[in-house]
């Protein structure tokens, strides 16, 4: 799926007043089957940018367009059919609790279900061999019949990219999908989710806070900083510089309050440890 | 683990057994309790149905009935109000002996043999006294004491007390005994420890729990109404012993009002305790 | 608050002094030696209790019909409460949000008026016997777990069903994908709870002509056999007791 925003604005979901804003002036554009990672300080405005492309959230002003179409303008039964054809994965997984992996890696293929089918599958899962498979890709088959309550955080995470291979989307919007894996599964999960993005054609963006591992397996890197667009350049061409500026913690708002207090500037963040939780 | 197409769902098997228990045991059930839901839109049924809810309308709001009403609702909310009292007198010192946090035995290990079985033996009555349903033992009142209002306070004072005597009891062994211990260790008396350490903790638990039963003790005192104990649920009977279709439209909205009210006179209460 | 709190402090004292002497409780008809002695004397009446095969076949007859009353009740209740609470538990921002107010006023009504009155209001168009009984435990079980059941709707995490939506999953598929399992422990709970009121109410729904060891109870009390009488209201505790444990027993391995 294509993706242009021109001038794209959106204020946070949960905003106090008019002109709140998640970001601003974003206008990108995204090729069909391309992979671009989304880095950025914390508050840059990353989730509300997934949430906006995925329909989730309308913007405040500016143009979306997905494969050439305005979402907003579309008729409800024409959204409801175009939200079915992406997949938004939060950071913290959708999972009911007591629910089986089973089911809900298996209720990523909902719109493609009839009612009649659906509701058969939550007694007799409709296709254990697929849902096997798409576990299996980030090393998790043994859990299959396992209650999503009784897994680690770092499995669940894992279940709910299980998930997105189920859907039909070929627009993949992943927040966050490494937080609570260990640094051993980091390279196994991402691989696996950039390898099954490829093998489909599907359009794959990911917000993601481990910025060696964007730019190792992302050939296209955004960056956002408090709402604006910062840079968007391939992976090789992003300088350890603008890495710098992109998380430095609001040196110029320092200074100019450290000048009338008297504080002191922050120091600029290193880059190699980019874990900013 | 099995690999390729052959993956077998180990909730299947007993997903399919719980539905057929379930189908097999649902046909005794609809036979026992004579389930005829067509019965209901048989043309006899359907005619008496919509003469009934016909005679309700317009409701009957002539000024003697409305006092008599008046009057009537006021007894029922005196009935239940007198119970709960009654039942709260009961159920304190009831739930207080049967209350492990206070044992004076169990300070030092385990309890010793007679306070064991003695709160034992509270703990049955008010399990007993809970599970016989408040009407059983108004329809035995009435023939002891007669028609009226003192045998449905008998009757709600005893069940009430076996519920609330029960929650009294788990309110107070779910507290951190910590500090009634520490009273009971130090030679305070158990009554002392009781409004020093308990009290404080579980007032607005207990104090919620009595003002929720209390609601509920005005829908019982309607209930027995019908078996004689007076109140609106007399009236309700008598109307409708009588077909009086507007009376009893009139009763069943006073008593709806009623329990609005209660809900929020009960709500708000709670509210100023916390 | 203040004015509040001293308004409870002085109209409570008020309420319960004024019911006590409103109420005209004849104190001496159950304090006096001579109504302790006739109350003993009438307790007595029931020992022993009836225990001829005939007598106890019919017992347990009624005890099944109670049973099941309850279990069906409850099941009916659970089912139309679920149908009710969805609606019931709507929020405004969707828009969809007008169903709230008016089904939960329904809920109320259907909450407030007791098993009892409803059995006899049904009796008119069920007529005598356990099925009215059924219909008044289901109506009237389904409005207190139909607002149980909305609160929990309203509580749950929502994350599940919103992550749904966004696939432009209609809204039946999101409620028995991502609504329904974060809440049925909760559902199960309060109904397995509910059944515990249920066969209480059960057992005396009989006594309007519903069926049930209540019908017997009315019949033997009214004709005074104390004996039978008391086999009855023994049945009925067993059960009671019965109930209660296997309901808890549900509920902890349930839940």
């Amino acid at each position: 799926m294509k993706i242009q925003t021109r001038d794209l604005e959106a204020r946070h979901r949960a905003f106090r007043s008019a002109d709140d804003r998640a970001f601003e002036g974003l206008s990108l554009e995204i090729g069909a089957g391309e992979q671009v990672a989304i880095i950025g300080p914390s508050g840059a405005g990353k989730t509300t940018l997934l949430e906006v492309l995925a329909c989730a959230m309308k913007p405040v002003s500016g143009s979306l367009l997905l494969d050439g179409r305005d979402p907003w303008q579309l008729s409800t039964a024409e959204l409801q059919r175009l939200r079915g054809t992406l997949f938004l994965a939060p950071q913290v997984p959708p999972l009911p609790p007591r629910q089986r992996v089973v089911t809900a890696v298996l209720a990523g293929r909902l719109p493609t279900m009839s009612l009649l089918a659906s509701l058969r599958s939550l007694l007799v899962p409709s296709d254990l061999p697929g849902a096997r498979a798409a576990l299996e890709r980030f090393d998790l088959a043994e859990k299959l019949f396992e209650r999503v309550d009784r897994l680690s955080g770092g499995e669940r995470q894992r279940v709910g990219l299980a998930r997105t291979l189920m859907s039909p989307a070929s627009l993949w919007l992943i927040d966050e999908p490494l937080s609570s894996l260990d640094p051993a599964r980091l390279q196994q999960a991402l691989q696996a989710l950039v390898e099954s993005a490829r093998e489909r054609g599907a359009t794959l963006v990911t917000t993601l806070h481990q910025v060696d591992a964007a730019l190792a397996f992302f050939p296209r890197v955004i960056g956002l900083r408090k709402g604006k667009l910062a840079f968007d350049l391939p992976s090789a061409a992003v300088t350890p510089q603008a890495l710098n500026d992109l998380y430095e913690t609001s040196s110029d708002e320092a200074h100019n309050a450290g000048a009338s207090r008297g504080l002191p500037a922050h120091a600029s963040v290193s880059i190699t440890t980019m874990h900013c939780r | 683990m099995d690999r390729g197409e052959s993956i077998r769902d180990p909730a299947t098997a007993s997903r399919l057994f719980l539905i057929l228990a379930g189908l097999v045991l649902l046909w005794p059930l609809l036979k026992a309790t004579e389930f005829r839901p067509w019965a209901l839109f048989e043309a006899d049924s359907v005619q008496a149905t919509v003469r009934f809810l016909g005679s309700f309308w317009p409701i009957a709001v002539e000024p003697d009935f409305l006092r008599l009403v008046a009057r009537e609702t006021w007894r029922t909310v005196a009935m239940a109000t007198a119970a709960i009292s009654l039942a709260l007198v009961l159920a304190i010192p009831l739930s207080l002996i049967a209350a492990r946090v206070l044992s004076l035995s169990a300070l030092t290990g385990t309890m010793s043999r007679v306070p064991f079985l003695i709160r034992r033996l509270i703990h049955g009555v008010l399990i007993l006294l809970r599970s016989i349903p408040e009407l059983v033992w108004a329809l035995v009142f009435v023939r002891v004491v007669g028609l009226g209002p003192t045998a449905g306070v008998l009757a709600i004072a005893l069940t009430y007390t076996g519920m609330l005597g029960k929650v009294y009891t788990e309110i107070l062994e779910s507290t951190d005994p910590h500090a009634s211990r520490a009273l009971l260790r130090t030679g305070s008396s158990r009554t002392q420890t009781f409004f020093y350490a308990l009290l404080p903790t579980c007032a607005a638990e207990l104090i919620s729990y009595t003002v929720y039963r209390w609601e509920c003790a005005i829908r019982s005192s309607v209930v027995l109404g019908f078996v004689g104990a007076g109140g609106l649920g007399q009236e309700m009977d008598n109307s409708m012993k009588m077909f009086a279709g507007a009376e009893v439209a009139t009763l069943l909205l006073v008593f709806i009002g009623l329990v609005a009210l209660a809900d929020r006179a009960s709500a708000t209460i709670r509210r100023i305790i916390e | 608050m203040r004015a509040q709190t001293w308004a409870v402090l002085i109209d409570l004292p008020c309420l319960i002094v004024s019911s006590f002497a409103t109420i005209d409780l004849q104190w001496q008809s159950f304090v006096s030696l001579q109504a302790l002695s006739s109350m003993g004397r009438f307790v007595g009446e029931f020992v022993p209790p009836e225990t001829s095969p005939e007598f106890l076949h019919k017992v347990i007859v009624g005890a099944w019909e109670t049973l099941a009353m309850s279990i069906l009740g409850t099941l009916l209740a659970a089912l139309l409460g679920i149908f009710l609470a969805v609606p019931a538990s709507q929020h405004q921002r969707d828009g969809t949000g007008w169903t709230r107010t008016p089904v939960q006023w329904v809920l109320n009504a259907l909450r407030a008026v007791p098993e009892l009155v409803w059995a006899s209001l049904l009796l008119i168009s069920a007529g005598l016997g356990p099925f009215a009984g059924t219909l008044a435990l289901a109506l009237h079980t389904a409005g207190v777990l139909g607002r149980l059941y909305a609160e929990a709707l309203e509580n749950a995490p929502s994350g599940p069903a919103l992550a749904l939506k966004a696939q432009g999953v209609g809204s039946g598929r999101v409620f028995f994908y991502a609504t329904l399992p974060t809440v049925l422990p909760q559902i199960m709970s309060y109904t397995l709870y509910r059944w515990e009121n249920n066969i209480r109410a059960a057992a005396v729904l009989g006594v309007v002509g519903a069926g049930g060891l209540g019908q017997l109870l009315a019949f033997h009390l009214g004709l005074f056999q104390m004996h039978k009488t008391a086999t009855v209201l023994l049945g009925m505790i067993v059960m009671v007791v019965c109930v209660d444990a296997l309901s808890h027993q549900l509920r902890k391995v349930l839940t």
